[in-house]
C-alpha cells in the first residue's frame, strides 16, 4: 500500500517540483494552506483569453502536496479555465470519492485515498487552483 | 503475549491497547505527548461506574446520586492529594487543559487584567496557554509578550528578568514541561521571580504529571493545570488548581446548574470555589477515570519510572542522530522523554506515514506550537514521545522505521 502512495513519479516531483517559482505578472494568484500540517503553497497563473498561458508555484511542505501541486501545474499549463475546473472536479472524485480510477498522468495519486489522513495534502494545489481562478486570495483545506 | 518476559517494560502489560497489530506490525505507540494511553485500573473504574453507579450528582436522594456523589467528591480530593493543594477546594474539574486555561484568562483575566497590563507567555507555549491570553488581552486592552527560548528550548533566564521589570507583567504563562521538545522549565523560579513583581502565575502541566512528581506548593503556583488523558486517564476531563483565595475572588466562568446559591429574575448569587466555576452536570465518569490514573500513577515508582524513560530518550536520541540526516531539535540537560527531529530527506508527514507502515505512532506537525516552530526555523517536526509503557523493543522499531523512511525518500 505504501508503494501505492510514494510512487516513483511522486517522489520524483517531490524532490524537483516542476514549475516552481514566482511569476511578476499573474493575473491570478491564490494561498493555499493546510493549519492541520502546516503545508502552504502560493500559487501564480496567467490567464489570457480563458486559458491558463502560465503557472508556477511556491512553497513548502510533504513530499505529497509538493508533488500534487507540481503535478497539477504541469497538466493544466495551456488548458482553458473551463477545462482545468472540470479536471479539479475528476480529481477530487478520484481522491477523496474514488469514483474516478483512470485521470491522464494524475492517477499516480489515486493511491492517496488508502491514505485518508494526506488527502488533503493531494488536494491542497487543486484548492488553490480553484481559488485562484475564482478570484479568491486564500484557499484552506478546512 | 503481554508481559511474557522481561524483555518488555514492567508497566506495558497494565496497558490493554498495547497489544495489537497495526498495518499487520506490532504497535508501536509512541505518540503518549499527544495522548498517553490507559491501564486496565482506569478502564475497569470507568466501567464499572457507569455499571453500577452511573447517576447525576449533588442532586439526588437516591443510593446511585449519593454513590456518584461520592465518587465525584473523592475524585478531587485524589487530585488536590496528587498535586499537594492546600486545600480540596482548589481543584476544580474542566473538560481538559485548553478549558482550564481559558476559565483562568476569561474569569481572573477580565477582573483583573487592565489596557496596559503585560501577560508574558513562553515562546514555547502551547496554543492552549497562549491563545486564551489573547483573547483576554483583546477584550480588557492588555498585551501578549514573548518571553524568548534559547536555541535548545530552555527559557532566557535574562531576557525573562528584563520582561519583568520593564513592563507592568500581571500574568505569567508558561509550560513545566514542554510537549514538543521535552524541556523542562525551572517553573519554581520562574513563580518566585514573577511574584517579586506582583505578577501572577499559570502554569500548564499537562506534559509534567504523566512523567513526575508535582507539589504546587512547593512550585508556588497561582494556577497549575492538568490534562486526563495526558496523565493515562481518560479524554474529556481535566483539572485547574488555583489558591483558593485567588478562586474565591474570581467571578463565574460559566452559569448554570450546580454553580449557583440562589436564582431569581431579581438575581442570582453563586456558590463557593470549586462548584461556582463547574456549571453544568460534569463528567463524572470522566473525574473518576482521572482519580484512578492518578491513584495508579501514585503507586508507581517514579524513580524508576524517571530512569527508565531517561535511558530510552538517551538511547532513542544516540541512536536516531547515528542515522544520517537526521537532526533531533532541543537537547537540553534534564528535559523529560520527547524527541522532535527534522530530517534533510524527507518531510515529517512523510516520515510519519512510513512510521505508520511500520506500526510505530508519532506525531508530525506543529504540535499546537507554531511561534515555537518559528523559533526552531522549521514548518514542523516528527515527534516521537515515549512513556513508562515504551521499551528498547519500542525504540529499535522506530530506529528501523527512521532508517527506512530513509532509504525511500533518498
Amino acid at each position: 500500500m505504501l508503494e501505492e502512495l510514494y510512487r516513483e513519479t511522486i517522489l520524483d516531483h517531490g524532490r524537483k517540483p516542476r514549475n516552481s517559482g514566482h511569476l511578476e505578472a499573474a493575473t491570478h494568484k491564490a494561498d493555499g494552506w493546510n493549519p492541520l500540517c502546516g503545508d502552504q503553497i502560493r500559487l501564480f497563473l496567467i490567464v489570457q483569453d480563458d486559458t491558463i498561458t502560465d503557472i508556477k508555484f511556491e512553497g513548502c511542505g510533504c513530499a505529497i502536496s509538493q508533488a500534487s501541486t507540481s503535478l497539477m501545474t504541469e497538466t493544466v499549463k495551456g488548458m482553458k479555465v473551463v477545462d482545468a475546473l472540470a479536471l479539479f472536479e475528476k480529481f477530487h472524485a478520484m481522491v477523496v470519492d474514488g469514483t474516478v480510477d483512470e485521470l491522464d498522468g494524475l492517477e499516480c495519486l489515486a493511491g492517496v485515498r488508502e491514505f485518508p489522513a494526506r488527502i488533503k495534502c493531494a488536494t491542497l494545489g487543486w484548492h488553490a487552483l480553484r481559488s485562484a481562478l475564482a478570484g479568491e486570495e486564500a484557499a484552506s483545506t478546512e | 503475549m503481554p508481559c511474557k518476559s522481561d524483555e518488555r517494560s514492567a508497566w506495558r502489560c497494565e496497558f490493554p491497547i498495547l497489544d495489537q497489530e497495526v498495518n499487520g506490525k506490532p504497535l508501536v505507540y509512541l505518540d503518549s505527548a499527544a495522548s498517553s494511553q490507559k491501564p486496565r485500573v482506569v478502564l475497569d473504574t470507568m466501567d464499572f461506574y457507569y455499571r453500577m453507579d452511573n447517576a447525576n450528582v449533588h442532586r439526588g436522594v437516591h443510593a446511585l446520586g449519593q454513590r456518584s456523589t461520592e465518587a465525584y467528591d473523592n475524585a478531587r480530593a485524589v487530585v488536590a492529594k496528587h498535586l499537594n493543594a492546600v486545600h480540596t477546594d482548589e481543584i476544580v474539574f474542566t473538560k481538559g487543559c485548553t478549558e482550564a486555561v481559558n476559565l483562568v484568562a476569561a474569569s481572573w483575566g477580565q477582573a483583573n487584567l487592565k489596557p496596559g497590563d503585560v501577560v508574558l507567555c513562553s515562546m514555547a507555549e502551547h496554543h492552549a496557554n497562549l491563545v486564551p491570553w489573547q483573547l483576554a488581552a483583546e477584550k480588557t486592552g492588555a498585551t501578549v509578550k514573548p518571553v524568548p527560548i534559547h536555541d535548545d528550548g530552555q527559557l532566557d533566564w535574562d531576557a525573562y528578568l528584563a520582561l519583568l521589570n520593564e513592563n507592568p507583567v500581571k500574568m505569567v504563562a508558561i509550560k513545566h514541561v514542554c510537549n514538543t521538545l521535552g524541556t523542562v522549565y525551572p517553573v519554581k523560579e520562574v513563580v518566585s521571580e514573577a511574584h517579586r513583581v506582583g505578577a501572577l502565575v499559570t502554569v500548564d502541566g499537562a506534559q509534567a504529571v504523566p512523567h513526575r512528581p508535582v507539589d504546587v506548593q512547593d512550585i508556588g503556583a497561582d494556577f497549575y493545570i492538568l490534562a486526563g488523558h495526558k496523565a493515562f486517564g481518560p479524554m474529556g476531563v481535566g483539572a485547574l488548581y488555583g489558591r483558593l483565595p485567588l478562586l474565591r475572588a474570581m467571578p463565574p466562568y460559566q452559569g448554570g446548574g450546580d454553580m449557583i446559591r440562589t436564582v431569581s429574575f431579581d438575581g442570582t448569587t453563586f456558590r463557593e470555589p470549586p462548584n461556582r466555576f463547574e456549571a453544568g452536570t460534569p463528567n463524572v465518569a470522566g473525574v473518576v477515570g482521572l482519580a484512578a490514573a492518578l491513584e495508579w500513577l501514585a503507586s508507581q515508582d517514579f524513580d524508576r519510572i524517571e530512569v527508565h524513560e531517561q535511558d530510552l530518550l538517551a538511547s532513542a536520541t544516540e541512536a536516531l542522530e547515528e542515522i544520517p540526516g537526521v537532526r533531533v531539535l532541543g537537547k537540553s540537560p534534564g528535559k523529560a522523554s520527547v524527541i522532535s527531529f527534522v530530517t534533510d530527506f524527507a518531510h515529517p508527514h512523510d516520515i510519519a506515514t512510513i512510521l505508520d507502515s511500520e506500526g510505530v505512532a508519532v506525531r508530525a506537525g506543529h504540535h499546537c506550537c507554531m511561534p515555537l516552530m518559528g523559533r526552531l526555523r522549521v514548518p514542523a517536526t516528527v515527534r516521537a514521545s515515549f512513556a513508562m509503557y515504551n521499551d528498547n523493543k519500542d525504540k529499535e522499531v522506530l530506529i528501523q522505521a527512521v532508517a527506512k523512511a530513509r532509504r525511500i525518500f533518498s
